[in-house]
């Protein structure tokens, strides 16, 4: 693991892009390919299966540190990460060791077939024959989530460099249901004609938020959607089968039985991206996102949940159309082959066209953009429609056009440490509006703050600490924030009545005094008019 | 009680005098020149030989009387002496002893000698006041030789591919660690001015610190191309440290504190390189120290307070929390017209 620890490090200690890619192609230059399957595998958030509770890590790692469990538990927050604690607190490795990375991945897969007393003396015969880092990375094999600062997009330029392909053609490769037991970096890499996978995805084009509208050019070139908010969805069907993906690569086939019927009606290689929707079918149109939520996490659906929130796919492109990838085609192309295809789909099938909002000049899309909240919409998605379905988060042909977040002014009441990155700096906040003279809870937020304004606060945090409550601090009210947020909806479940979409904290209102923060009836004024 | 825990700080009754006062007192005994423990404000101040230049740097025209380490002095009916602290040039150890009863205010300590700083030297007391900045098991430092050597290696190679290696420190005790044992044949080392300043003082004291080159607006970054440069941590990210290069030029960054064996900490500050040093006792040396007093009670005063304490409790010490105004080491420097 000698030489994955070498690539973990040059990673860690640099910031720089270049020098990170760099690595990572030196790496893949020299690594066995079982080596640099399991690394890509890794830094594409793939991993071995748990086959040991952190429970008992952490139980074995107090017992071989000396140290009393609770003294571990105490430590794991303020180091924010339980590899690294573990590897932090026991004694240095007695022995060494040169597997290399995928035995010990072995190792770790094969974790869950021994009893506990054999999973014990393994990890602890792991933990006493690698060095720190090391031992850091096996327990972060073990547990999962390996996050080393590489997105996925850096270590596909990486590879582009190491092998000479093309970073679109990898990025499609690297796409779908494979692991590093399923496949071979041969047959996933490297490979002209990868065995051909029914039910591969492509990559995502993702767009960035306007800028500035000014830069578009001519109106006439480009096309207007409405843009709702759901869940980002492809919907690959291949072989008389369905497989519908999420935009964080996950299979989410199961959780919308909706769909299963489409492959019936739809012509195998046709590939669909869109949003998927709870649909309001008696109004035939959306419903509000709150709609969709009860269903993201469930694997299976109640009759009850399928009923009150039907999902719909609301297609916007089309990928794959007769077996042929058709990304390379222009934007009005492909949405004329989408139109035809969902031309012949029966009435009742559960897919609606995101349709083109016809305008002739910037000002009269503008205009409708204002009404964006009242059709439950977040604004438009703006696209070229000379444009081909580029992958990953790209600037030019695509644009979300949202409109403005509401905001409100809450004062800072509760605070938290975060975790990682953010351990020991204080980064979760809750937010109180007045009711009268009390202060009531309403929302939590976690961003938009710079890291030197969560260092200023964590410094004031520490020292107007009123109360602690674990890892909660009461502060003294003082600091006014403003919260910026997508939507408001009623919610019983909370003291304040509602639940804010997307809250962050756009600004630190140094200006004002805590007394002009907004009340609850602001609050539930905005929920009358948005709700 | 020989000592107590005071609004102002920690005050003797039997001497009439503070510990390192948070606010204005009459009589304050000072353990280092750093600021939580030595500020404005006292009428009269006592230090050792070698805190005083650096503290009278610091707050100016004060009126302070030196003392040497281990020679005893009577205050009211206190008996009291200094000794090392090993924390940073002249810190100390406060030992008061009344009427038999002995407890030693420690300050800030490290155990380990830096090559820089009096070594510490354990004192036997009845009732020891300790600090936790890194009071828990996560925390061990290496040894220094190699924590230098990594530093030498990261400049070496910094040097070879033309860039500048800066480095983030405190101004006084960690920058000037690193000057006395780092290997200054590699190339130039440049400072920060505040840095600069208290090496000015050190070195009037006597302490031998190489060469090094104050960085002014008047100086030619390029006649220094490759040099260490030494910086105060809150200069790290401002345009003062960009002048040495940026984009395809850039700086190889990187801070020296104990926080740094943390990699949360070490991706936040998003400097390319952490280098684990601390002039404060890791969980070891806390220990150890504790243990080589042959105290039975301990009070614990700033850094992780509650689980240290609880630890020793455990250990059969009677100890306690108290709160205090000391910070220990800390990377999150602000401006206080922020805070306050």
């Amino acid at each position: 693991m000698k030489r994955f620890a070498d690539l973990f490090t040059a990673l860690d200690q640099t910031t720089k892009t270049n020098a990170k890619v760099a690595a990572l192609a030196a790496y893949f230059a020299v690594a066995p390919d079982t080596d640099k399957l399991w690394t890509i595998a890794l830094l594409s958030g793939r991993r071995p299966k748990r086959g040991v509770t952190t429970t008992l890590l952490r139980e074995w790692a107090a017992e071989k540190a000396d140290i009393p469990l609770w003294l571990f538990e105490e430590s794991y927050p303020i180091v924010g990460d339980l590899s690294e604690t573990i590897a932090l607190v026991l004694p240095p490795a007695t022995r060494s060791s040169d597997k290399p990375l995928t035995e010990w991945i072995e190792i770790v897969r094969d974790l869950g077939q021994h009893d506990p007393p054999g999973k014990k003396r393994i990890v602890l015969e792991a933990w006493d024959s690698l060095p720190s880092i090391e031992r850091f990375l096996f327990n972060k094999l073990i547990t999962g989530g390996l996050r080393i600062g590489v997105s996925q997009k850096l270590m596909t330029r990486a590879l582009a460099q190491a092998t000479g392909i093309e970073e679109a053609t990898l990025a499609h490769r690297l796409m779908g249901d494979w692991t590093p037991d399923t496949t071979t970096f041969d047959d996933l890499i490297l490979s002209e004609n990868p065995e051909a996978d029914a039910s591969k995805p492509y990559p995502f084009y993702l767009a960035y938020q306007l800028e500035n509208l000014g830069d578009l050019g001519d109106a006439s070139d480009w096309r207007a959607e409405w843009k709702w908010d759901g869940i980002r969805g492809q919907l690959v069907i291949r072989r008389g089968t369905h497989h519908l993906w999420s935009r964080g690569e996950e299979l989410i086939t199961d959780r919308f039985p909706e769909f299963a019927m489409l492959p019936d009606f739809v012509p195998d290689g046709t590939v669909f991206d869109g949003e998927i929707l709870a649909w309001d079918h008696a109004e035939d149109r959306p419903q509000s996102f709150n709609a969709l939520q009860p269903r993201i996490g469930r694997k299976t659906v109640p009759k009850k949940l399928l009923k009150e929130a039907p999902a719909v796919l609301y297609v916007y492109d089309l990928l794959e159309h007769q077996g042929q990838d058709i990304r390379e085609q222009s934007y009005d192309i492909r949405r004329t082959h989408l139109a035809e295809v969902i031309g012949t789909l029966p009435n009742d099938a559960p897919i609606r066209l995101s349709a083109n909002q016809p305008f002739s000049n910037w000002d009269e899309l503008a205009t409708l953009r204002e009404t964006s909240r009242e059709r439950l919409a977040e604004g438009f998605m703006l696209k070229r429609g000379a444009s081909p379905y580029l992958s990953g988060r790209k600037k030019g042909d695509w644009w979300k056009w949202k409109v403005d977040p509401l905001m409100i002014d809450a004062v800072m009441i509760y605070a938290q440490a975060g975790s990682g990155r953010r351990a020991n700096l204080f980064t979760d906040f809750t937010f109180a509006v007045w009711n009268g003279n009390d202060l009531v809870p309403f929302t939590k937020a976690y961003s938009g703050l710079t890291d030197a304004e969560f260092r200023k606060i964590t410094a004031w945090v520490k020292r107007n600490t009123l109360q602690k409550f674990g890892p909660v601090r009461q502060v003294t009210p003082e600091h006014v924030f403003e919260i910026a947020f997508e939507g408001i909806q009623r919610s019983p479940r909370h003291k304040s009545g509602v639940a804010l979409r997307f809250p962050r904290m756009s600004r630190w209102r140094h200006d004002k005094p805590m007394q002009e923060a907004n009340t609850l009836d602001d609050l539930k004024e905005m929920l009358d008019q948005y709700g | 009680m020989v000592l107590e825990f005071k609004p102002k700080g920690i005050y003797c009754p039997a001497g009439d005098f503070y510990i390192d006062p948070w606010k204005p007192v009459e009589r304050a005994l000072i353990t280092h020149g750093h600021a939580d423990h030595s500020r404005w404000g006292m009428k009269h101040y006592l230090a050792t030989e070698a805190a005083t230049p650096v503290i009278k740097h610091r707050l100016g025209d004060i009126n302070i009387e030196t003392i040497s380490y281990a020679t005893a002095r009577q205050i009211g009916d206190a008996k009291v002496s200094f000794h090392p602290a090993g924390h940073v040039p002249g810190s100390a150890q406060i030992r008061i002893e009344v009427g038999g009863e002995v407890w030693v205010a420690s300050g800030d300590y490290k155990t380990v000698d830096d090559g820089l700083s009096e070594p510490f030297e354990p004192v036997k007391c009845h009732a020891f006041i300790t600090e936790s900045t890194f009071g828990l098991p996560v925390f061990k430092w290496d040894r220094q030789e190699d924590v230098i050597a990594g530093i030498n290696a990261w400049w070496q190679a910094n040097r070879e591919a033309g860039r500048f290696s800066i480095i983030g420190a405190y101004a006084l005790g960690k920058a000037q660690r690193i000057l006395a044992n780092i290997d200054t044949s590699i190339g130039p080392i440049l400072t920060h001015g505040a840095i600069e300043n208290t090496n000015a003082v050190l070195r009037a004291q006597g302490i031998a610190l190489p060469d090094t080159v104050r960085v002014t607006p008047d100086t030619n970054i390029k006649d220094h191309a490759g040099g260490l440069v030494i910086a105060t941590p809150s200069a790290m990210n401002g345009p003062w440290a960009r002048k040495f290069g940026t984009g395809a030029s850039a700086t190889s960054t990187a801070f020296a504190s104990g926080w740094m064996a943390m990699r949360g900490v070490r991706r936040r500050r998003s400097a390319d390189r952490g280098f684990v040093m601390s002039d404060h006792a890791d969980w070891e040396g806390l220990n150890t120290a504790i243990r080589a007093t042959g105290a039975e009670r301990v009070f614990v005063t700033h850094g992780y307070t509650q689980q240290f304490s609880r630890w020793l409790g455990e250990q059969g010490y009677d100890a306690a929390v108290v709160e205090t105004e000391f910070e220990g080491e800390s990377l999150d420097q602000v401006d206080p017209e922020v805070v306050a």
